[in-house]
């Protein structure tokens, strides 16, 4: 018993953000665990993506106008930095329905009467759920691959896009655990999170070159935060289709992305983390 | 100097509702105080408030010499909570959930992980602790529940409704495990919804209605205050109502003509307060025959929650009751020991 008092004071309290590292991994161990034992959420995450490729590259490839080109081949390799960017978003549906699942729940109380920090029940969820994002990109970039994606550029361009995509998708969890926390059921929590991402995704550069769009639905797909990252990504790959608009975020589509990324993660962390305190549960 | 848990004034209200009214309590180091009262009487609401889990309105309260408003880190330090609701991760193992709360708890990985170990085997956990806790059953869950909120041995404990929803035998073992714990000093403050329960485990009961305090007192003060024990009678013909009544107010505790003899018309039963037990009880019986008096029924009952409630209230614990701060309807005051001169049961019967 003596030892368990020494193991508890020798973790000194003020070491505040070192705690809140130690216990969002703590939490984030948790929920990978259970993604493990739960796999079913995983597998549906992934063929959902699988099936966007497949369909779009095949039923609208041949069809759409790239850059004054017409050719399948052409769409297939603009359409993959869309895809990509649309299923790292989509992850915010899975941390909105866990979070609210957990607030549900009477764990959130025993969470909330431990001496840990506060913010790390919903920083753990976010990091498992960006473990999980990585998996799905790794897996979906083999099937682009399968289908005729191809990059055009150096290693580490490649890698810096997949970074983008990451942080991008970290950034729209925490969008997810917002609504997490302000739904009252996971299922309210899984069409919350993903209603919003379809005029988000759609209304971009995603899927057809927006320079084709009328004039202000244009605007808004070039400074959709969604977009810097899908133009930046395309750059980064070398892929056809990159937008000459003279839109800020257009031009300088990996700051823009990393921009974005950071206030979003900003705005809606503090906003959840808020959230969570005052939350009566 | 307070005692391990103190609370005075606590106020909390939900919209219109109001949860806690005025909750003042004290609770001295390596005892166990009881808080008994209905659905929605405020105990989860006090339970939460004194665990920082909820801010209350107003109000003062200190837990193991902290104040939970002002040092709410330090007292989720010193503090253990076990919920109405098993509070684990369905999905992970019973050692991964107390390895987990270890590591939450600021200990280090090996630490917890000892702990863990320590914890499964005397809560009888060891042979199910790799498996995961929805395989777990009911009472198990509650065992892992309770094992998880002594990961680090704390000064001071809280239980909410830790045996509502268990079978008997389940209730038994928790209450062994409940008492092993207090023998060894913790200091622990328990609701629930059973006199039996409370009598069982604590040193002193506190009823609580309408978010407030109405008594506090060990278990054989609340009783007397009850009236102790009762005889109930069911008589079989209609007609003897009158005349067992009479006869049973010769009986009745403070002397005939109190009117602390209850009539319901419609049940055939009559109920009067008494001490002397079986031994009176077989001269009822006799009296009864020697007059002719027939019954269908005849019994000493103990004073239940509900009999507790009549007493200290004029009115039976409902469940769910919403009609908080219709205060001056008789019978209802904050303050011990006023409701003296009025008796038991009164508003209950016609």
């Amino acid at each position: 018993m003596s030892a368990v008092t020494d193991a508890v004071r020798r973790t000194p309290a003020g070491n505040r953000i070192g705690r809140s590292i130690r216990d969002s991994l703590v939490v984030a161990k948790r929920n990978l665990i259970r993604m493990v034992r739960i796999p079913e959420v995983v597998i549906f995450g992934l063929i959902q993506p699988i099936m966007f490729v497949v369909l779009f590259s095949y039923v609208f490839g041949g069809s759409m106008d790239i850059g004054g080109s017409t050719s399948p081949q052409v769409y297939r390799e603009f359409l993959m930095a869309g895809i990509f960017a649309q299923t790292v978003t989509f992850a915010t549906a899975g941390a909105g329905a866990g979070i609210a699942e957990d607030m549900h729940k009477g764990l959130v109380d025993r969470f909330r009467s431990l001496p840990m920090a506060r913010g790390a029940v919903l920083t753990g969820r976010t990091l498992a759920d960006l473990v999980q994002t990585a998996l799905t990109l790794l897996v979906l970039a083999v099937v682009a691959l399968l289908v005729g994606w191809r990059t055009h550029t150096s290693a580490g361009e490649v890698i810096g896009a997949f970074g983008l995509l990451l942080l991008t998708g970290y950034a729209f969890t925490w969008i997810g655990a917002v609504i997490g926390l302000s739904v009252r059921t996971p299922e309210a929590a899984t069409s919350g999170g993903l209603v919003w991402l379809f005029p988000v995704t759609f209304v971009s550069n995603a899927f057809v070159d927006s320079s084709n769009m009328t004039p202000w639905l244009r605007h808004i797909a070039d400074w959709n935060p969604f977009s810097a990252t899908v133009q930046a990504c395309r750059e980064l790959f070398g892929n056809p289709g990159v937008s000459t608009s003279d839109a800020w975020p257009m031009q300088h589509p990996v700051w823009a992305s990393l921009l974005y990324s950071v206030l979003i993660i900003v705005v809606f962390r503090t906003l959840a983390v808020r959230k969570y305190r005052s939350a009566a549960a | 100097m307070p005692g391990a848990i103190y609370a005075e004034g606590l106020v909390k209200s939900f919209g219109k509702v109001k949860a806690l009214d005025g909750v003042d309590l004290e609770v001295p180091e390596g005892t166990v105080l009881g808080l008994l009262g209905p659905n929605g009487a405020g105990k989860t609401t006090t339970v939460r408030c004194l665990t920082t889990l909820l801010r209350p309105d107003r109000g003062k309260a200190v837990v193991a010499g902290l104040d939970v408003l002002k040092q709410p880190d330090a007292v989720r330090r010193s503090i253990g909570l076990s919920g109405q609701f098993a509070a684990v991760d369905e999905y992970l193992t019973g050692r991964e959930n107390l390895q987990m709360v270890g590591q939450l708890y600021q200990m280090r990985a090996k630490a917890a992980k000892v702990r863990a170990d320590e914890l499964l085997e005397q809560f009888h956990l060891a042979d199910a602790a790799d498996r995961i806790a929805k395989t777990y059953s009911g009472g198990m869950r509650r065992r892992l529940d309770l094992a998880a909120a002594l990961v680090v041995s704390p000064p001071v404990m809280f239980m909410d409704e830790p045996t509502t929803g268990l079978d008997p035998r389940n209730r038994q073992q928790l209450w062994e495990v409940i008492k092993q714990l207090v023998s060894g000093g913790t200091t622990l403050l328990l609701t629930t919804q059973y006199l039996e329960e409370a009598d069982h485990l604590a040193h002193d009961i506190a009823v609580v209605d309408q978010g407030r305090v109405i008594a506090q007192g060990t278990s054989d003060q609340l009783k007397a205050r009850t009236g102790g024990e009762r005889v109930e009678v069911v008589v079989h013909d209609r007609e003897h109502i009158a005349a067992a009544s009479a006869l049973l107010d010769k009986f009745s505790l403070r002397g005939p003509g109190k009117g602390d003899t209850a009539v319901e018309d419609h049940m055939r039963k009559i109920t009067t307060p008494v001490s002397g037990g079986a031994k009176l009880l077989a001269e009822i019986i006799r009296e009864l025959d020697a007059d002719g008096i027939e019954i269908d029924d005849i019994g000493l009952r103990r004073p239940t929650l509900d009999d507790v409630f009549l007493s200290l209230t004029g009115h039976v614990a409902e469940a769910g009751r919403e009609d908080a701060g219709d205060e001056g309807d008789d019978g209802k005051r904050t303050a011990e020991g006023q409701d003296r001169g009025r008796r038991p049961g009164k508003e209950a019967v016609k």
